[in-house]
């Protein structure tokens, strides 16, 4: 891949199992994106999809007993898909930043969000207490937390919603990581403290030139912060693509149907339009295209062939449509 | 007076609903840290009417009282003060009121079967009088929101998110309503999913004659979906107008923040800075207007004096001293 130079993270051919009594459940296949720095993929998809499966393995931190089957993950010059726990410890938090959903979960209710923020800091960068104290409040204030050195000895449920995930913006920030891995990191907040919080992951992204997979289902903080999309379904990539191309000129069916079912704030429809059917279940999933059953323009080869990226418009889509061939 | 008529136009009519819940600690820390008994002011001095076959949204963020309002029109909580009264159906009885929750995963018992799960309010109601026509019934009410009689044998959780929504509605459904509440019924779903909800929505509402009132976060969706909508910001309206006219021309300084911050796919707003602040304590409101401490445009008078609700030209109601008629 042409664009794999200087990436910070590389996925190639990614495959991860699970196995269990039934047989195994193929979670994600055939999965390859990269990542620069200072920008954001934005990964979409419905619930079990695999898009948090993705920014999971990347942080190894998949849940026996799940496994990498197959496919290689690249962090700048180091696989790291092989390491060991204790080697990818050193990783996660050091190289990797993590952002969560919940902010209440991913803090430590019984210590001060300073003693979290110093003792990741000195974990990871060797400082003494003093200077990790002040890189703390400093963290604090990038994140826009109003007068810091108070702030810091305050527990996490003293903090709002908002400002609790701002705290966890910083503690992933602790240590300049070069990736940091969102996984629906607004989710759990009101609308305006929503774009808050984007704006603030955008700037700082932009400043401090980190590479960020943002994982989300929602299309409008999406549109709003990242550069790149990754559409996926049943596991697999369906369209990797700049912003603009995915939102406005959806190459694969799943997307264009995806873009249309979302209703719009400028004109109103009567009635929206909608995919019929659900996503195939992970042990499931149908022979050919997994999208094939609910696809309006599928073929004969849809249900036989399985399609893999190919390049459409200024992205790529697994569709035997976009390939110029025909379904 | 004219509340008959009133009463004809539309389906439900709230008058100043207040509820007040006690969250104070237990009785024995009172006494030995000497703290006083504590109130959290949910829903505060509210009115609003649902106009029949139409639809109401309640917006707003979270803990700003919306969901409060759903249970105290269902009946699930009692109002402190306030009235709500529902309109006469052709039959001389009030309208009959269902709810639609949020989490699928949540209100469906996963030890029963489909079948017998949208049976129970037939049952209950005794609406059908043999078995065999509340089976016939079920399999009515689970074709009309899409799915296939045999669905009703399987449990819960062989269904997915968007599945067990439609049995939701189909049990909501089972008691005949007339009017449906509507707590987030599409939060907890995917987008594409969402569309076949909200159509399937739509469809009843067509069919049935029915009138919802719906509850929800997402502005996209409310504005789809209903035909006015009330803004609601610390337990009270702080605006309520025609879905088409609050969208072009929203009034009050906290609908235009809420509209201002929605994500927008069409034309994404990417280098914006957001107007700052949070959404303070409901248990600490702030004195006078409840928006001060966030509005832009707050002067004295707004810090120190709640502002009463005004009638505009446009039909919109709003809560700002600083709005008027241009």
């Amino acid at each position: 891949m042409a664009e794999a130079e200087n990436a910070v993270l590389e996925v190639r051919n990614l495959k991860v199992e699970f196995p269990g009594r039934r047989g195994i459940a193929t979670a994600l296949s055939d999965v390859s994106l990269s990542i620069r720095p200072g920008e954001i993929l934005g990964v979409v998809g419905e619930s079990g999809a695999g898009k948090s499966m993705t920014g999971l393995a990347v942080l190894g931190l998949l849940e026996r007993p799940g496994r990498i089957a197959g496919g290689e993950i690249w962090l700048a010059d180091r696989r790291i898909d092989q390491l060991n726990d204790r080697e990818m410890e050193k990783i996660r938090g050091r190289e990797i930043g993590a952002i969560f959903q919940d902010p209440l979960t991913s803090l430590n209710p019984l210590f001060t969000v300073g003693a979290q923020l110093t003792e990741t800091i000195r974990l990871h960068l060797g400082m003494n207490k003093a200077e990790a104290t002040a890189r703390a409040i400093s963290l604090l204030k990038d994140v826009g937390i109003p007068s810091p050195e108070e702030r810091i000895n305050q527990y996490p449920h003293q903090f709002s919603g908002g400002m609790r995930q701002r705290v966890v913006i910083a503690l992933a920030l602790a240590a300049s990581p070069k990736l940091i891995i969102a996984d629906e990191p607004t989710t759990a907040l009101d609308v305006s403290i929503q774009a808050q919080i984007t704006s603030l992951l955008r700037k700082l992204c932009k400043e401090k030139q980190t590479a960020v997979m943002l994982v989300t289902h929602d299309m409008g903080v999406i549109a709003e912060t990242a550069d790149r999309i990754a559409v996926m379904y049943a596991g697999r990539l369906v369209e990797i693509g700049l912003v603009e191309q995915v939102l406005h000129a959806p190459q694969h069916p799943y997307t264009r149907g995806l873009m249309a079912s979302i209703p719009a704030l400028g004109a109103r429809v009567e009635r929206l339009n909608q995919i019929d059917g659900s996503m195939p279940r992970l042990d499931a999933i149908p022979e050919g295209c997994a999208f094939g059953p609910r696809c309006k323009q599928a073929g004969p080869r849809c249900r036989r062939e399985r399609p893999n990226l190919l390049p459409a418009g200024s992205g790529a889509s697994a569709c035997w449509i976009n390939a110029g061939g025909t379904a | 007076m004219n509340v008959m008529s009133k009463q004809t136009n539309s389906a439900l009519s709230v008058d100043r609903l207040v509820k007040t819940f006690d969250v104070s600690a237990p009785w024995l820390n009172r006494v030995v840290e000497r703290k006083p008994r504590q109130y959290l002011q949910a829903v505060n001095d509210i009115s609003f009417e649902v106009p029949r076959g139409g639809c109401l949204s309640l917006v707003g963020e979270s803990g700003c009282g919306k969901s409060t309002v759903a249970r105290l029109v269902t009946g699930l909580y009692r109002p402190n003060s306030g009235d709500i009264s529902f309109a006469l159906d052709k039959d001389g009885e009030p309208l009959s009121a269902q709810m639609i929750f949020q989490d699928p995963y949540a209100s469906l018992n996963p030890r029963w079967r489909v079948k017998n799960i949208i049976a129970e309010p037939i049952r209950e109601l005794k609406l059908r009088n043999s078995a065999a026509e509340v089976s016939e019934r079920v399999v009515e009410l689970l074709k009309t929101v899409g799915l296939s009689a045999s669905d009703g044998e399987k449990f819960p959780h062989e269904f997915s998110g968007g599945q067990r929504q439609r049995i939701s509605i189909a049990r909501a459904l089972a008691s005949e309503p007339r009017f449906l509440v509507c707590d987030e019924p599409t939060s907890a779903l995917d987008v594409s999913v969402q569309a076949q909800v909200l159509n399937l929505m739509r469809r009843l509402q067509d069919e049935f004659g029915l009138t919802y009132l719906f509850i929800s976060h997402d502005m996209s969706v409310v504005r789809h979906m209903s035909d006015r909508i009330a803004v609601m910001y610390l337990g009270r309206i702080v605006e309520d107008g025609e879905t088409e006219e609050l969208f072009a021309r929203p009034r009050h300084p906290y609908t235009q923040l809420l509209l201002q911050t929605i994500p927008n796919i069409d034309n994404p707003n990417r280098d914006r800075e957001v107007a700052g602040g949070e959404v303070p304590s409901p248990l600490k409101p702030p004195s006078g207007c409840p928006f001060h401490p966030r509005c832009p445009i707050a002067t004295a008078q707004c810090s120190s004096e709640l502002p009463a609700v005004r009638t505009l030209a446009s039909g919109t109601r709003v809560a700002c001293h600083l709005v008027g008629d241009e």
